[in-house]
C-alpha cells in the first residue's frame, strides 16, 4: 500500500509533536524545522495531485477495511485543498519568521498542528474523523488567535471558542442521528443507506443534515453564523489570520462534500436538501461582507469582511452545483485563499509600518517606506479581491456568473456579485487613498517595511496573475474535480469495493 | 428506560442552552459543560440502550454496539479539553477586563 495519502497528517503532526515536546530548545532550530515541515508540504501536495489525475484512491488506516475502519481519500478536490493549504501556509509562517512567531509561546507548535488539522479534514472520508480533525484545527487555532495576546484577542477568542464549541455539539448530535439511524459514520457508505432511507424516516436525517449545516456554516461564517469571523479575524495577528483565510474554506470543502456525496440528486426525498436556504445565505452573506468591508473602521477588519464575501460567493457555488458552477467555485476557492491571505500579510506589514499609535486604523497616518511597492501590492491585491479585470478574482466571478445560467437564480446572484463587488471596490479604494495619500506629518515609527514580510505577502498576491495565466490547465484540472464530484458513484465505488464488485464479495 | 433516558438528556440541553444564553462567562461554562453532557449521553445511546451485555461479539447471546462507545469516549475527551480551555480563557479574560461579562463590560456600564 502507498503510503502518501496520510504524509500530509503525519508529517506536521510528528514536527509539531517534537517541536513542542523540545520547548529548552534552540529559536533557530525550531524555526528550520517548522519551515522544513511546511515546506515539505508541498511537494507530498503536488505528488498527490499528480495521482489523483488518475483517480480516487483510498488509503485505509491501519488497513482496517471500510466502511468500519477510517479511510482517507484522495479524489482531485481533496489533492488541490491541501495544495492550496501549504501555499498558503509556507507563506504565513515566512511572514511569521521575521519576529511574529516570538510574541507568544509555541507558535511553531501550533501552527504544525493547525495545519495538521486542516490537512485531515480535507483528507478523510468518515464523518466522525471529519469531527476530530475539525477539533484539533480549532484546538490549534485558539492558540494562534490568542498568539501574542493582548486584551482585543483575549475577547475576541472566548466568543469564537465558545460558538465553536456549541457548534461541535451539534455536529456530534448529527453524527448520532446518522449513526444510530443507518449505522455507519463513513461517508461513502452513509451515502448509500440515506439514498435507500424510506421517505416516513426522511424528517428524522432531514434534522442530522440540518444540524450539519450549522457547523458546517459555522465553520465557514455563512449568514446568519458569521458574527465571530470578522472580530476574529481582525483581531488575530497576521500570519495567524492569513492562515485562518483557508479555515472558513474548511467548512465550504464540508458543505461540498457532504452535499455533492450524501445528498446528492440521488438521494431520494432528501435530494438537494436545504438548497433553497442556503442559497438565501449565501446571497446574504456576500451583501453583509461588501457592507461590513465598507463600514470597517480597520484595515484587519476590511479584510475580514473581504472574506466573509468570498465564503458568499463559494457557498453560492456549491448550491448551483452544476459541473460549471462548481469549476468556477474551485476557482475562486483557491484564488479568494490566496488573496486574502496576502491581504492579511500585507495588512500586517502596513500596520506595522504605520506604529502602534495608528496601526490597522483607517484613519490618516505617518508616511510610509517604500510608498510605491507597498501602495502597488495594495493596489492589485484590491483589483484581484474586488473581481476586476485582469487578475483572477474577475476570472473567478466571471466564470460564476456565467455557470448561474439566466434563471431567477442568477437575477439574485448578479445582484449580489456585482452589487457586492462595487461596494467592496468603494471601500478598499477609500482604505487605500487614506493609507497612502492622506498622511500627517511624523515621521513612521515602523521604519521601512521588512522585506521577507513584504516578500511572503508577494508570495501569494504572485497568485493572481499567475491563476490568470495559467487559467486554462488549472480549468481543466478543476473540471475534472468538479466530474469527479458530481459523480458520487464512482467515490463510493472506489471506497466500498464489495457493494458495487460484480463478483458479489461479502455484504 | 429510554423515556427516562430521553427525559435527562432533554433537561440536560434544556438546561445547558439557557446558561450559554447568560451575559456571564462562568454561567456559559457550565452551559457547554451541561451540553456536552447531554450529546455524549445522546451519543452512547445511538448503540441502543441495553443493560449487562458485553461490548464484544461471541462472549454471550447478544453484544451491545462498541462503536459509539468508542465515538464517546473520543467526544469526552475532546469536550474535557476543550471546557478546560474555555475555563482559562474566561479566567484571563477576568484577570485583563476586570469583570465577568462575556462582552468585556458590565451592563450598567453602558452597551
Amino acid at each position: 500500500m502507498n503510503h502518501l495519502p496520510v504524509l500530509p497528517v503525519l508529517l506536521p503532526m510528528f514536527a509539531g509533536a517534537w517541536l513542542a515536546m523540545t520547548t529548552g530548545g534552540g529559536r533557530g532550530s525550531h524555526r528550520l524545522l517548522s519551515l522544513m515541515a511546511t515546506l515539505l508540504q508541498i511537494p507530498l501536495a503536488a505528488a498527490l495531485i499528480y495521482r489523483a489525475g488518475g483517480g480516487i484512491s483510498v488509503y485505509a488506516l491501519g488497513n482496517w477495511p471500510p466502511p468500519f475502519g477510517i479511510v482517507l481519500v484522495v479524489d482531485r478536490l481533496a489533492a488541490l485543498m491541501l495544495l492550496t493549504t501549504a501555499v498558503l501556509a509556507v507563506a504565513a509562517l515566512l511572514y511569521a519568521l521575521r519576529g511574529d512567531d516570538e510574541e507568544g509561546k509555541s507558535f511553531h507548535t501550533l501552527f504544525q498542528f493547525q495545519l495538521m488539522g486542516i490537512n485531515g479534514a480535507f483528507l478523510t472520508g468518515d464523518l466522525f474523523n471529519l469531527f476530530v480533525c475539525f477539533e484539533i484545527l480549532l484546538i490549534a487555532s485558539y492558540g494562534l488567535l490568542l498568539h501574542g495576546s493582548d486584551r482585543l484577542r483575549t475577547r475576541a477568542g472566548l466568543s469564537y471558542v465558545v460558538l465553536n464549541i456549541t457548534g461541535s455539539a451539534l455536529f456530534l448530535i448529527a453524527l448520532g442521528i446518522f449513526y444510530g439511524g443507518v449505522g455507519t459514520i463513513n461517508m461513502a457508505d452513509l451515502a448509500v443507506r440515506i439514498a435507500g432511507v424510506p421517505p416516513p424516516d426522511a424528517p428524522l436525517f432531514g434534522a442530522a443534515g440540518a444540524l450539519l449545516w450549522t457547523a458546517f456554516g459555522l465553520k465557514a461564517a455563512a449568514f446568519p453564523l458569521h458574527f465571530w469571523l470578522p472580530r476574529a479575524y481582525a483581531a488575530a495577528a497576521a500570519p495567524a489570520a492569513a492562515l485562518f483565510a483557508v479555515m472558513t474554506k474548511v467548512g465550504i470543502y464540508a458543505i461540498l462534500r457532504v452535499d455533492t456525496l450524501i445528498f446528492n440528486r440521488g438521494a431520494g426525498v432528501l435530494a438537494m436538501f436545504a438548497h433553497d436556504w442556503l442559497w438565501a445565505a449565501a446571497l446574504i452573506t456576500i451583501t453583509l461582507g461588501a457592507v461590513g468591508a465598507l463600514a470597517a473602521r480597520n484595515i484587519g477588519a476590511l479584510v475580514a469582511y473581504l472574506v466573509l464575501s468570498s465564503v458568499g460567493v463559494l457557498l453560492a457555488a456549491v448550491v448551483l452545483g452544476s459541473r460549471e458552477a462548481l469549476v468556477a467555485g474551485l476557482y475562486y476557492l483557491i484564488h479568494s485563499t490566496w488573496i486574502s491571505g496576502a491581504l492579511f500579510l500585507l495588512a500586517g506589514v502596513i500596520a506595522r509600518a504605520r506604529g502602534p499609535a495608528v496601526a490597522g486604523l483607517l484613519i490618516p497616518g505617518p508616511p510610509l517606506g517604500r510608498p510605491w511597492f507597498l501602495s502597488g501590492l495594495f493596489f492589485a491585491g484590491a483589483v484581484a479581491v474586488a473581481g476586476m479585470p485582469p487578475f483572477s478574482g474577475f476570472l473567478g466571478k466571471a466564470l460564476l456568473l456565467a455557470a448561474a445560467g439566466d434563471g431567477p437564480p442568477a437575477l439574485g446572484l448578479y445582484t449580489a456579485v456585482l452589487g457586492g463587488g462595487l461596494l467592496i471596490l468603494i471601500a478598499l479604494s477609500r482604505a487605500g487613498s487614506t493609507l497612502f495619500w492622506r498622511q500627517t506629518e511624523t515621521a513612521a515609527p515602523g521604519g521601512t517595511p521588512d522585506p521577507v514580510r513584504l516578500g511572503a505577502a508577494v508570495l501569494l498576491l504572485a497568485a493572481a496573475p499567475i491563476l490568470v495565466i495559467g487559467a486554462g490547465p488549472i480549468l481543466a484540472y478543476l473540471d475534472g474535480a468538479a466530474g469527479q464530484l458530481l459523480s458520487p458513484a464512482v467515490y463510493i465505488a472506489e471506497v466500498l469495493p464489495h457493494l458495487t464488485a460484480p463478483s458479489g464479495g461479502s455484504p | 428506560m429510554e423515556a427516562l433516558f430521553a427525559i435527562m438528556i432533554g433537561t440536560l440541553t434544556a438546561g445547558g442552552v439557557y446558561l450559554l444564553l447568560r451575559a456571564r462567562t462562568f454561567p456559559v461554562i457550565v452551559g457547554l459543560t451541561l451540553v456536552s453532557y447531554a450529546v455524549n449521553l445522546f451519543l452512547f445511546s445511538m448503540g441502543r440502550l441495553q443493560t449487562g451485555v458485553p461490548a464484544v461479539i461471541g462472549q454471550g447471546e447478544s453484544y451491545a454496539d462498541p462503536l459509539p462507545q468508542a465515538l464517546v469516549l473520543t467526544a469526552i475527551v475532546i469536550g474535557f479539553a476543550m471546557t478546560a480551555f474555555a475555563l482559562a480563557l474566561a479566567l484571563r479574560s477576568l484577570g485583563e477586563e476586570g469583570t465577568d461579562h462575556v462582552d468585556g463590560k458590565d451592563a450598567e456600564e453602558g452597551t
